[in-house]
């Protein structure tokens, strides 16, 4: 099965160069268009000294998609929290499998799992990633962060989160917001793919944290595109990680400040 | 050189000490490589800490630090009440436990890590007053503004909605505590404990910190001190203790029939513990009913038995099925079965007739040879209740016009269920009479259906005695007046004649 799938990707695995242009961003744009809202931005990348010139680096962009049927996202009961219940017009859903257009796949973390230099160091950017609490779901859903860079999580539900953290590599924790409006700051300290938080009051609420020592991930969008940018010359590994579909991985080669795409393919079942 | 050379030695003979000590106690459990998964493992809920995480319920340090070493000695010392985790203090030296406890930190490598060094939190003084009315109260404000009934449930027992979809980090199903319960609490039922867990929460379970609110100034150190004493007000002042008899006076009233009559209020309650039937096929480890109140009445005619006992569930419940699943999954049982929506039970067990000597029937429900008579009452059915002889566990036979009464509240995650029956009894070969004066066996069984109960699945307790009082008769009461009155009037005399002598001698000085 394993390997009939990992072929699948072989075949549809395409290595395209494409003008460098407005890629950059495809993924965050595509994600806050969509229904997730607010996607926080994948830092900017904020190299160390070494890599002053990154920016204008390499980038690897491509859409996520799969095949087969996407399984149903089971509605949310909000019978117990009206505060979160008003906020919506229609009974709202999970989000275990959220598919756009055309097959494609949102909410898929993808990263350079191999390839960066051993020894690069890179800067976390001070600017938090924001994990809000809105409405009784998490926005974003899926999103990455660097190894101590700032995660600020928020409440705007007037009630009771909890936000408990349930990591192997970090520390986990398990920490309260009873209140509409409080923000915790948190951080992780190394590398974990991925990190889940999840609200015990509220079963449904999960989200999942990429923490990665570098700045080379994305988030695929509504419509399924992603873009790893300011990449140094050299050959990447990929990983693209869904929370229910596994991972897929793909090799691509950066020789300047080229764009490359490689299009991942998940199989539902 | 030589002291870091000395050093690296006591440290690893610290360590090799530690894992003979690991070995032979604590492996059983917590498994070779202090995984969480050694043989026992597999039939504890909640499960043995997994100790490569590193990842510890009861600490001083805030949530997702590393516990003190103080804190580790804690849990080895006094164990982790409502759990399967014993206390070591008697049956481990101080040198034992210091080399396990060290032994313990080398499953995780986070140990090693010194930038992760653990802080104790600065948890302050407890406010006094905390058991008066006032501090309870603004204590309850925060239990209700803080969200505390989403899991513990409006009246502390634990029955909240999110009850039935709670799991620890590793998947394992795990209650949220009931809060009259003190003494299971994991990390000690006084005041400061509750407020120690409050500000650290839960490492692992879904009990989060409260520190931030302090933090933030959303709740001062004195307001979550008063939710801390809240919550202990919820429990008795003390432990509760086995009484042996259960006393059921005379009552000149009718007899209550309600689980909520009012005669009940004056009533005396009595606590049994029950354990999990392991005896017979297929056993059962995890019960939920930790234990049962009991009151008892009669009239002249009849006699009312009243069983409380707390249920997060008001089973059947589909709300709980998953929760179900979730046990049978980390359970190893005797045999395989799916969930289904079983109902809630009690049981009340005496023998058929009142023994003369010592002999009682087998505690767990008699065998076929030798029967015993029950009560038996199902959420399924509950105003009714059926009484029947028990010929061993699997055996029930209900007795046709047994004359037993049976109502039932469901209340807040407690179950209160009366079984009210004439004293006489029309057949006393299979029904028992009751006779006032007498220490008549009882014991109780329980199932809690949403937990995965059923059958032999259950709670039980051994054998008790209840014992219906008999009338007073009236010279009790007037005989000790009598004598009272009669040594008052003696005494009187005594003193007045010594009076007199003193007043006469006096006269004569004069």
């Amino acid at each position: 099965m394993k390997i009939r799938i990992f072929s699948t990707v072989g075949a549809l695995f395409l290595l395209t160069v494409c003008s460098k242009g407005d890629q950059r961003n495809t993924a965050n744009a595509a994600s806050r268009s969509g229904d997730t809202a607010a996607a926080a931005p994948a830092p900017a990348p904020a190299p160390a000294s070494a890599m002053a010139t990154s920016a204008a680096g390499g980038t690897i962009s491509g859409k996520i998609k799969f095949t087969g049927t996407a399984p149903r996202n089971p509605s949310i009961d909000m019978s117990e929290e009206a505060a979160c219940k008003a906020k919506y017009k229609t009974t709202p859903s999970e989000e275990n499998v959220v598919a756009g257009p055309a097959n494609a796949l949102a909410n898929v973390f993808v990263y350079v799992k191999s390839g960066v230099p051993a020894g690069q160091t890179f800067t976390a950017p001070t600017t938090p990633v924001v994990l809000d609490q809105d409405g009784c779901r998490y926005h974003p859903h899926v999103f990455g962060i660097m190894v101590n860079q700032p995660l600020e999580i928020k409440n705007s539900d007037p009630l009771l989160h909890n936000i408990k953290a349930v990591a192997k590599k970090n520390r986990p924790f398990n920490i309260s917001q009873p209140n509409a409006g409080m923000k915790t700051n948190r951080t992780f300290t190394a590398p974990e793919v991925m990190v889940n938080l999840e609200c015990n009051v509220h079963g449904w609420m999960k989200a999942y944290a990429g923490v990665r020592p570098d700045p080379f991930y994305a988030v695929s969008g509504q419509d399924g595109s992603f873009s790893i940018t300011g990449l140094p010359p050299g050959t990447y590994t990929i990983e693209a990680w869904h929370e229910k579909l596994g991972t897929q991985t793909a090799t691509v080669t950066i020789a300047g400040t080229e764009t490359k795409t490689a299009n991942l393919t998940f199989a539902a079942h | 050189m030589i002291s870091a050379l000395l050093l690296i030695a006591l440290v690893t003979q610290d360590t090799t000490a530690g894992k003979v000590v690991y070995q032979k106690w604590c492996a059983g459990c917590h498994g070779d490589q202090g995984a969480g998964d050694g043989a026992a493992a597999k039939h504890m809920i909640p499960p043995p800490r997994d100790f490569t995480g590193a990842i510890y319920q009861i600490r001083s340090t805030a949530s997702g630090n590393l516990p003190t070493d103080a804190d580790l000695m804690r849990s080895i010392e006094e164990g982790l009440h409502g759990t399967a985790m014993p206390g070591w203090k008697e049956r481990l030296s101080d040198r034992e436990r210091r080399d396990v406890l060290a032994y313990i930190k080398t499953f995780s490598t986070f140990f090693a890590d010194t930038s992760l060094r653990p802080q104790p939190l600065e948890f302050g003084k407890e406010p006094s007053g905390g058991t008066g009315d006032e501090a309870v109260k603004v204590g309850r404000q925060f239990y209700d503004s803080i969200g505390c009934r989403k899991c513990h449930g409006d009246l502390g027992r634990g029955d909240g909605p999110s009850s039935p979809t709670l799991k620890d980090d590793a998947g394992h199903p795990i209650f949220a505590a009931d809060l009259h319960q003190n003494w299971l609490f994991n990390g000690g039922g006084s005041a400061a404990d509750i407020y120690h867990r409050l500000r650290t929460g839960l490492d692992g379970t879904p009990m989060p910190s409260f520190s931030d609110l302090l933090e933030q100034k959303y709740l001062t150190e004195t307001e979550l001190w008063r939710l801390a004493q809240y919550v202990r007000s919820l429990s008795p002042a003390e432990p509760p203790v086995v009484r042996d008899v259960i006393h059921a006076p005379l009552i000149e009233r009718a007899l209550p029939r309600a689980p909520d009559d009012s005669a009940w209020g004056s009533a005396d309650a009595y606590w049994f513990p029950l354990v999990g039937q392991v005896v017979r096929k297929s056993r059962w480890f995890a019960p939920a009913v930790t234990g049962v109140w009991v009151k008892a009445l009669h009239t002249a005619d009849s006699i009312a038995l009243q069983i409380s006992w707390d249920d997060r569930s008001e089973s059947p419940d589909t709300a709980w099925l998953d929760h179900v699943n979730r046990v049978m999954a980390t359970l190893e049982t005797d045999s395989v079965e799916t969930s289904s929506l079983w109902p809630d039970q009690i049981a009340v067990q005496f023998p058929v007739t009142i023994p003369t000597g010592m002999e009682r029937p087998y505690f767990l429900m008699g065998s076929a040879n030798g029967p015993v008579y029950q009560w038996r009452w199902a959420s399924n059915a509950r105003g009714s209740a059926v009484a029947g002889l028990a010929r061993g566990v699997d055996r029930f036979d209900p007795i046709s016009g047994g004359g037993l009464g049976g109502q039932a509240v469901y209340d807040h995650g407690q179950w209160r269920v009366v079984f009210t029956r004439a004293l006489a009894s029309p057949d006393t070969a299979t029904q028992l009479p009751f006779r006032t004066g007498r220490a008549i066996p009882v014991a109780f069984f329980a199932w809690d259906g949403s937990n995965g109960e059923h059958g032999t699945r259950m709670a039980i307790s051994t054998w008790y005695f209840l014992a219906l009082d008999e009338p007073v008769p009236a010279r009790v009461f007037i005989s000790p007046v009598l004598a009272m009155m009669l040594t008052l009037g003696l005494g009187m005399l005594v003193v007045w004649r010594a009076q007199q002598k003193t007043s006469f001698r006096k006269g004569r000085q004069q």
